[in-house]
């Protein structure tokens, strides 16, 4: 199979679909003659032309709301943030508009539209530039929220994002635009609602998305080569739907959990997650389950506080020994 | 033709000849009579709506249309098979000029499941897509870039249908207002956004005029910021209306650029059903803006020219009173809807409802 980029992945999916299908667009600012400023688009323009690819001024409610219009015409439009941090300024349109109106017209219409773009961080951009929107969007019925971090899910999730009836915030991971991974040629899709198993193991399962799978991905060779842990990994993949059963099914094999977020700790994907086993897998469990957040302050720029932000290999294992009981709290 | 409209505009786009003939084919008197029952069941709804909502039988907002019938009526006049509307949430008026049935919408606005919407939208949230009607928005500004992508699309999938896109002089200070005015015209340059904005200025954002609001009063000169080609019409004056409405609703359809239009109106009513002092206009202002009442000037006109008498408005204001009552009567006696619509129309496709019920 062949490796790609992230980034090729997401593009031939969208570049793949608009061959397709003519009612699929792309718009945003600088997606065009520039080509992205991830380079996702690059090359786009010249293949399908202005109508198709759509650049816009800097008006991101302005253009998502077109988007909503657009997409209740039958057209499927894609909406580049340039950061999902820009997509606050389209909020309106992306919660109280795109999601609700199927429901108060009583079904009349769909809004099959999709927003992406970079979300987390990671690259030292500091406060404004550095959100994880998962849970903040995830909140709302109507939406649909995914946030893959292969390139072989970000390829199939586009395609299943495209085609889906519904608006689907499509969250991508911005610090691995350039990493690789096999990529199926053609036509394939990653369903929503499905975690994704990224390793086995029978001791304890981290759970996560993003690019935090990653780390647990580390944490979980680490706890192996130190203490022999077998840890498994969950990779979420699609926060909205939520797939439940993968996470209770490991939680009955491994009893304990740790779920692993970039985002701040309240109210967030990894409390949901706590909250789903203590529900239905409460009497599987032999210690609390832990959660590893980013630090509950705004985005800093320097590299080490940048790093201190976010999750560490060292707080995920010991959170991980804690629920084995191998540290005493 | 009636020269109210030249001498309030400041547009510059010339008559054409074929959208002339269409235009004096509109106004012919039988016509004009057929309109003016159109504005009189308006009138009649939407009064019967206020004491709906006085008994609470119809919750939440609400907001009538009336002092400015004449705008939507002269402007749906020239809808074609195929156009789509949009509007805020003072829009009870659409559904009934559009053909959906008065009393499915006044059953949306007591919450049953007869309604337009199946009773989950109610008096904001009016929806009638197979009749061109796509809602019923309750945000101000907000339908506003969703109306000019509306009418990217309709370009898009080449027709010569165009989006009639009502907002209210409140929209015009709010930020998606701005952004969506600019892509209409950067779009319309190349013909590619057949949407017609119809500014309804009827005054006030709710309690606060025009004059407190923006520095700049001349709501139709701010389409110029974007190179959208506009003119003012007065509203309540439907003959004027028909005529601008008829020339540049062509005007769009034709060129696939976006037009916009101001009509200048007033909402004779209260802002909303819970509006009830008035603190922010005088009820001098009031009764100077009734002496100008766009149904009672209509009235007028067809008395002085003998298309109607005095006993035949009798008759249609009778008319009209036993329609409505019977939509009253039907919205009253209709079933509320069943409980599992709480979990129907999230979503489209298979899943329509992702939680649990509980």
């Amino acid at each position: 199979m062949p490796e790609k980029t992230y980034r090729e992945a997401l593009r031939e999916a969208m570049s793949e679909e608009m061959e397709r299908d003519d009612s699929v667009v792309l718009m945003g600012e600088d997606i065009g003659v520039y080509g992205g400023t991830q380079l996702v688009t690059d090359g786009l323009l010249d293949r399908f032309g202005p109508n198709r690819v759509i650049d816009t001024p800097i008006s991101e409610d302005g253009f998502t709301g077109t988007a909503v219009g657009m997409a209740m015409m039958g057209m499927r439009p894609i909406v580049e943030m340039m950061t999902m941090n820009f997509s606050f300024l389209a909020v309106d349109q992306i919660v109280n508009h795109a999601p609700k109106v199927r429901y108060f017209s009583g079904g009349q219409v769909e809004v099959p539209l999709v927003i992406r773009g970079p979300n987390g961080g990671g690259v030292q951009l500091s406060a404004q530039h550095t959100h994880s929107l998962e849970s903040f969007y995830g909140q709302f019925p109507g939406l649909k929220v995914v946030a893959p971090v292969t390139p072989h899910d970000v390829k199939g999730m586009m395609l299943t994002a495209i085609r889906d009836p519904n608006p689907v915030v499509f969250l991508e991971a911005g610090a691995l635009y350039g990493t690789k991974g096999e990529v199926p040629e053609g036509d394939y899709t990653v369903l929503f609602g499905k975690a994704r198993i990224a390793r086995e193991g029978d001791d304890v399962t981290l759970i996560s998305y993003g690019r935090q799978v990653n780390l647990c991905l580390q944490v979980a060779d680490k706890l192996n080569d130190e203490d022999d842990i077998k840890a498994e990994v969950i990779d979420l993949r699609s926060l909205r739907p939520f797939d439940e059963e993968t996470i209770i099914e490991s939680v009955k094999k491994t009893h304990r959990a740790v779920a692993v977020q970039e985002q701040w700790r309240y109210f967030g994907v990894a409390s949901e997650v706590t909250a789903i086993i203590q529900d239905k897998a409460f009497d599987y469990l032999d210690a609390p389950v832990k959660r590893v957040s980013g630090a509950e302050v705004p985005g800093p720029y320097a590299r080490n506080l940048e790093l201190a932000a976010f999750p560490s290999e060292e707080q995920v294992a010991e959170a991980a020994r804690q629920v084995l009981y191998l540290e005493v709290v | 033709m009636p020269a109210e409209n030249d001498r309030m505009g400041n547009g510059s786009v010339e008559t054409h000849e074929e959208s002339q003939e269409e235009a004096s084919v509109a106004t012919s008197d039988d016509h004009l009579a057929d309109l003016y029952k159109k504005m009189a069941l308006i009138r009649t709804f939407e009064e019967a709506t206020q004491r709906g909502f006085r008994q609470g039988k119809i919750g939440g907002y609400l907001h009538v249309y009336i002092g400015q019938e004449a705008v939507a009526t002269g402007f749906i006049d020239a809808y074609k098979e195929g156009d789509k509307v949009i509007t805020a949430y003072r829009d009870h008026a659409f559904p009934l000029l559009l053909g959906s049935d008065p009393k499915e919408t006044m059953a949306e606005l007591y919450g049953k499941r007869t309604g337009l919407a199946k009773g989950k939208g109610g008096s904001m949230h009016l929806f009638d897509i197979e009749r061109g009607f796509y809602g019923g928005w309750g945000i101000v500004g907000g339908h506003v870039p969703i109306g000019v992508g509306m009418g990217y699309a309709l370009r898009y999938n080449e027709t010569d249908q165009i989006c009639q896109l009502y907002l209210g002089d409140g929209a015009v200070n709010i930020g998606p207002f701005h952004e969506a005015a600019n892509l209409a015209g950067l779009w319309g340059r190349d013909g590619m956004n057949a949407t017609l904005f119809i500014v309804e200025n009827n005054q006030y954002g709710m309690g606060t005029s025009v004059a407190r609001s923006t520095a700049m009063t001349d709501l139709s000169a701010k389409f110029n910021a974007y190179g959208i080609e506009n003119e003012k019409v007065d509203g309540m004056d439907l003959e004027a209306v028909l005529e601008c409405a008829h020339r540049v609703t062509e005007q769009v359809r034709e060129t696939g650029k976006p037009y916009a239009v101001e009509a200048i109106t007033y909402r004779t009513a209260p802002h909303g059903a819970a509006d009830f002092f008035e603190k922010y206009r005088t009820k001098d202002e009031v009764k100077k803006w009734r002496e100008r009442d766009p149904i009672g000037l209509l009235e007028h006109k067809l008395l002085e020219r003998g298309t109607l008498d005095e006993d035949r408005i009798e008759e249609i204001k009778d008319e009209m009173k036993e329609t409505i009552d019977e939509v009253t009567t039907f919205a009253e006696e209709s079933e509320e809807p069943p409980i599992e619509e709480l979990y129907t129309d999230v979503y489209a496709g298979e899943d329509e409802y992702m939680g649990e019920e509980e």
